[in-house]
């Protein structure tokens, strides 16, 4: 979930309440955002590491989670809209769009490396200090999540009055490409741009979304001025300051969608600091095939839902009046319609997380309050069932628990070695199933056996009285070709007995126990042990398991190389069998 | 009993008598200066007290250690026969005087004993001819000071002696310091003069016997621990689990086949209505394989629906609008949720022909490939709960949380904060307030699956299914006070706190 930070006393004279630490905690509860933190600029500063904190303040900073789908939350111009409205301090504002003056030309190149563009007219603009900063800050968190961190979404901004349109979305060869880029001294190429970038701790992250592309996406005005080399870098030239008075936003994308959210987030979030309210000015998009597009076009979708069926998703009988007025507080106008069985609910171009009427549905439960819904307790009959290999996996846990054995509780992954070259096997005859993003080499595979996990609980446990006794019933992964993923889990019993002595005969004791409880011990054609080899075990002292017919596992004295592979230093008895095979 | 060990035990019986009686008069003494008063050796009358002190609180016997100047054989014998000089003096004939060679011979001393006398002025000698001298009494009377500071050293009178007079002693190796390790004894709170008398044990053969019928046996001591006993255990965090497994069976729900670690990324995520550029998609948090990379059988024509819902919407929904690849889909992931069973699960009840209303659970590991600390670990077992059934309400799903969490933990005060998921629409965050920190802390995650996910399945339009999971590992921590994950989970367990860890009571 993404975290904003606030201001406190601007955000409450915004609001126009002062909430003491818990009521605003409170109010943040039930509209469905969390006061994470309470901190100062000043603690984030040094938190940070960032430096020349001395200018920063001990003003109080609330830092507010908000939802991941809520773009309209991410600054505080529009968390503190929603919350007026939902206080019923205002009511939801309209947004326009004011008719063109602009045009933006995309080139077909651009298809090779990021096709889709949009762009808008902030008119008549006044910044202040605290607004500019939460412009900027609004649209880092735009890219870093409708934007997937640039690669979906990229946005630049740019006063207006130093550039001329129409204005060109291109695709350049990146040494074509020559301009100086914001903060800049002098004009670089744009290969030059990449090379300088790669050792900015800020960019350097953004620059593999067009490395290795034979072009790279680039706007320019029509005096060839370069406005920006998304998503990288904007112009100098174009840059905008605390008193641009006309912004030019431009949005270029890999997604389309997410492009129009961007956009229409940005424009109904800071049109209210234009001199007409709320109104943004659109611009002509002229697409490859020579289309003209008008964008941005903030548009109310209508969503009609029933009131029967709003009151039953919830669990509430309530008035098509209360329903109303429900959803006026989380920003939807609506009208009664079908002789009033049903609200034709307007869905603002703020409200890109509304999909479906279920979330409109949310919305009045979240007005009405959560805590205030009646609990009911559902009235569906069903039978209680237990999965067959857990009931039979508990009942031989406390078998092997009654026989004085304690029960491990082991990591399903581990490394290559721990399956392979500490158990004195190959890796190509485990049948793994291997990770391909490890971070840690304790991740590279799903053990496909219980043993290294139980010896490196003996490993860890050295220093306690011997003999040590454990055990675990657990799954391994075995790659499976009959399956749909190409893997199955195998519900295993693997016990270990270490001690001075290896202790043979104790682990024997314990696989006739659990064939004698698994009432296959009665008959030698149902169960015996045979002599083997097998690289992990000592020679001479391995035997598979057969039961019903089937090789169900091993037992034996652990080789003394596998005993030392894994850090101990005495003998060890171990078992490892298949149960699945007695369901 | 006629061995010598069975003599030395009828003496020693005999000094714990003795002993006992002596306490019984109301005396309390020191084994050293008892000894020394009965005259036996103090190392029984010790023996003798530490048998005693075996028994329960009969005589308290508190150690003390002091040092005492005690004769060597030398001084001994002045004690009884007078000093060196002394007897040097009375040897010698009063009137007539002896000659020295017969003095030689009237004591292993006399050596030493005729210069001392002569130094000390008692005799003379008188050289008569060039072989032999005679010894003449110088003066009428002596007083044999030695003999006498011995006599004080013996009687324990120390104090009589100056330190030159001691050193003296000392250096005529008359007497030396010894350190004595004695004890002072007293009666005990359970004080009986009878007690040497009872037995320990019963044992088979006074049964058999019926010897045990005469015989009086000691109180067992109740402040001992017990032995410890070799016994088996189970892991605390897999009682846990089992708790909670019992009160989902209580509650009638069936459990899940999650024995399924490897899914794919389309009933992970896809069949979710998890959009493909959501952020949980990332190799940041999730693990992808390598081997077998993808999945390659999938029903065919729910795919197709899945895929339409994802990209241009349909059931009542916008959908996300983005191109949905199939690749994306089929990529295999250690899973990230059970709910990717529960997706497995719902879509095979909207295969059936008539729809039968289910409660559904499952405990069991999942994964993701997050940052570790003290409380994330690469792998958890998740807890998941679900309902299918026509009609259920945002009441119904608070209702059930409070049933199951009053089962689960006791807790019967809950909040729920309205959150976001992308599979569930209401989502609510459960909270229960914490007494210990004073304040309301997250407890688990739950929600109505959404429609573009339900109805794709197959499942009938009125059908609702409300869902909730949580952790096992984070509850079963705060119930047993850990603070580290790796302490409860993995091969750095302590075996024992293992061994150790009570009962799982979820309710106490």
């Amino acid at each position: 979930m993404p975290t904003i930070n606030i201001l406190k006393d601007a955000l409450f004279e915004a609001i126009g309440i002062s909430y003491t630490d818990e009521e605003f905690g409170e109010l943040c509860f039930d509209f469905g955002i969390e006061l994470d933190e309470i901190t100062s600029e000043k603690q984030i500063f040094v938190r940070e590491k960032k430096e020349k904190f001395d200018d920063t303040s001990d003003a109080v900073v609330y830092k507010i989670e908000v939802p991941a789908n809520r773009y309209d939350l991410l600054c505080m111009e529009g968390l503190v809209r929603s919350l007026k409205v939902f206080l019923r301090r205002m009511a939801a504002p309209q947004y326009f769009v004011l008719s063109s003056t602009q045009r933006l030309i995309i080139r077909s190149e651009t298809a090779q490396v990021r096709p889709f563009a949009l762009a808008a007219v902030l008119r008549n603009i006044t910044f202040t200090e605290a607004s500019y900063n939460n412009f900027i800050d609004l649209q880092d968190k735009l890219h870093l999540t409708v934007g997937r961190k640039r690669t979906l979404v990229a946005i630049g901004t740019h006063d207006l009055d130093t550039v001329e349109g129409p204005f060109t979305y291109e695709a350049l060869p990146p040494q074509q490409i020559k301009f100086k880029a914001l903060n800049q001294v002098k004009e670089y190429t744009g290969l030059e741009l990449m090379e300088l970038y790669s050792h900015d701790s800020h960019l350097k992250e953004y620059l593999p979304i067009i490395q290795g592309k034979s072009v790279y996406p680039v706007i320019f005005d029509r005096n060839r001025v370069v406005l920006s080399m998304p998503p990288i870098i904007n112009g100098d030239h174009s840059r905008i300051s605390l008193n641009t008075k006309n912004v030019f936003i431009d949005i270029t994308a890999t997604d389309l969608n997410k492009a129009k959210i961007a956009l229409d987030t940005l424009v109904t979030m800071f049109s209210q600091y234009c001199d007409k309210p709320f109104t943004c000015e659109c611009v002509e998009i002229e697409r490859p095939d020579g289309q003209v597009e008008i964008q941005p076009q903030l548009k109310y979708r209508e969503q009609v839902v029933s009131l029967q069926m709003i009151n039953q998703k919830i669990g509430i009988n309530e008035p098509a009046e209360n329903i109303q007025m429900f959803l006026s507080r989380m920003c939807f106008e609506s009208n009664l319609v079908d002789e009033g069985e049903s609200v034709k609910v307007t869905i603002p171009p703020t409200r890109a997380d509304i999909l479906h009427p279920c979330d409109i549905i949310e919305d009045v439960a979240i007005a009405f309050g959560f805590n205030n819904v009646h609990k009911t307790f559902p009235k569906t009959c069903t039978v209680g069932h237990q999965l067959p290999v857990n009931k039979l996996s508990d009942q031989i846990r406390l078998e092997v628990a009654l026989l004085g054995f304690t029960e491990a509780l082991t990591f399903a992954l581990c490394s290559c070695d721990d399956i392979s070259s500490r158990l004195r096997k190959k890796m190509n005859e485990t049948s793994a199933v291997q990770i391909a993003n490890p971070k840690t080499s304790e991740f590279q595979v799903a053990r496909t056996s219980l043993l290294p996990g139980l010896l490196k609980t003996i490993a860890a446990n050295k220093r306690m009285p011997i003999p040590l006794r454990i055990f675990e019933v657990a799954d391994v992964v075995l790659k499976d070709k009959h399956t749909d993923v190409g893997a199955q889990n195998q519900r295993r019993l693997c016990a270990v007995y270490y001690n001075k002595t290896p202790g043979f005969e104790v682990i024997h004791g314990l696989l006739d126990r659990v064939m004698q409880v698994l009432n296959v011990a009665n008959d030698k054609d149902f169960y015996y042990i045979k002599a083997t080899e097998d690289s992990t075990y000592f020679t001479g002292w391995c035997a598979e398991v057969y039961a019903l017919g089937k090789a169900i596992g091993k037992l034996g004295v652990i080789h003394p190389e596998v005993i030392t592979a894994f850090d101990l230093n005495m003998p060890a008895s171990a078992v490892e069998i298949d149960i699945e095979q007695f369901l | 009993l006629v061995t010598t060990e069975g003599l030395a035990w009828t003496m020693a019986d005999s000094l714990s008598e003795q002993i006992l009686k002596t306490l019984a008069e109301g005396k309390k003494f020191n084994t050293y200066e008892y000894a020394s008063e009965l005259g036996v050796d103090h190392q029984l009358v010790v023996g003798a007290v530490k048998r005693l002190t075996s028994l329960e609180d009969v005589i308290q016997a508190k150690q003390e250690q002091f040092e005492r100047w005690h004769l060597l054989d030398e001084g001994n014998e002045i004690v009884e026969k007078g000093s060196h000089e002394a007897r040097v003096y009375y040897a010698v004939d009063i009137t007539n005087g002896t000659p020295k060679s017969l003095l030689l011979t009237s004591s292993p001393f006399a050596k030493i004993g005729i210069s001392k006398a002569l130094s000390a002025g008692w005799i003379k000698m008188e050289r008569i001819s060039s072989e032999d001298v005679i010894m003449y009494r110088k003066v009428s009377s002596i007083d044999d000071k030695i003999q006498k500071l011995l006599i004080e050293v013996k009687n324990g009178n120390i104090n009589a002696l100056s330190s030159d007079q001691l050193k003296e002693l000392k250096k005529r190796n008359l007497i030396e310091k010894i350190v004595i390790n004695s004890y002072m004894v007293q009666p005990g709170h359970e004080f009986s003069t009878t007690v040497s008398k009872l037995k320990a044990v019963l044992t088979a053969e006074m049964i058999q016997s019926g010897t045990w019928k005469s015989m009086k046996f000691k109180q067992c001591n109740f402040d001992a621990l017990g032995t410890p006993l070799n016994c088996g255990h189970f892991h605390p965090l897999m009682k846990v689990r089992s708790e909670i497994r019992q009160i989902f069976l209580e509650m009638g729900f069936e459990e899940m086949p999650t024995n399924n670690y490897i899914e794919s990324s389309f009933w992970n995520f896809d069949a979710l209505f998890q959009p493909q550029q959501h952020p949980a998609r990332d190799a940041h948090d999730t693990f992808f394989l390598k081997d077998p990379e993808l999945s390659t059988q999938f029903p065919l024509d729910y795919l197709k629906k899945v895929k339409a819902v994802h990209q241009t919407g349909g059931y009542g929904s916008i959908g996300y609008c983005y191109d949905w690849k199939l690749e994306e889909a089929q990529k295999n992931i250690l899973r990230t949720h059970t709910t990717a069973v529960s997706a497995r699960m719902l879509y095979k009840l909207g295969q059936q022909e008539q729809f039968t209303p289910v409660k559904y659970f499952s405990i069991d590991r999942v994964f993701r490939n997050e940052t570790l600390d003290a409380t994330h670990l690469a792998e958890f077992h998740q807890i998941e709960g679900l309902i299918a059934d026509y009609d259920l309400t945002l009441g119904d799903l608070m209702g059930v949380l409070h049933t199951f969490f009053s089962k689960a933990m006791g807790i019967t005060q809950l909040r729920f904060k309205p959150t976001y998921n992308p599979y569930t629409e209401p989502s609510m965050e459960v909270f229960s307030y914490h007494e210990g920190l004073k304040k309301w802390v997250e407890i688990g995650n739950s929600g109505v699956f959404r429609p573009e996910m339900l109805l794709p399945m197959g499942l009938p339009e009125n059908v609702s299914v409300i869902a909730w999971g949580l952790s096992l590992e984070r509850p079963t921590m705060i119930k047993y006070g850990l603070t580290n994950i790796r302490e409860l989970v993995g091969h750095k367990v302590n075996l024992e706190m293992v061994y150790n860890n009570p009962l799982c009571r979820l309710d106490k």
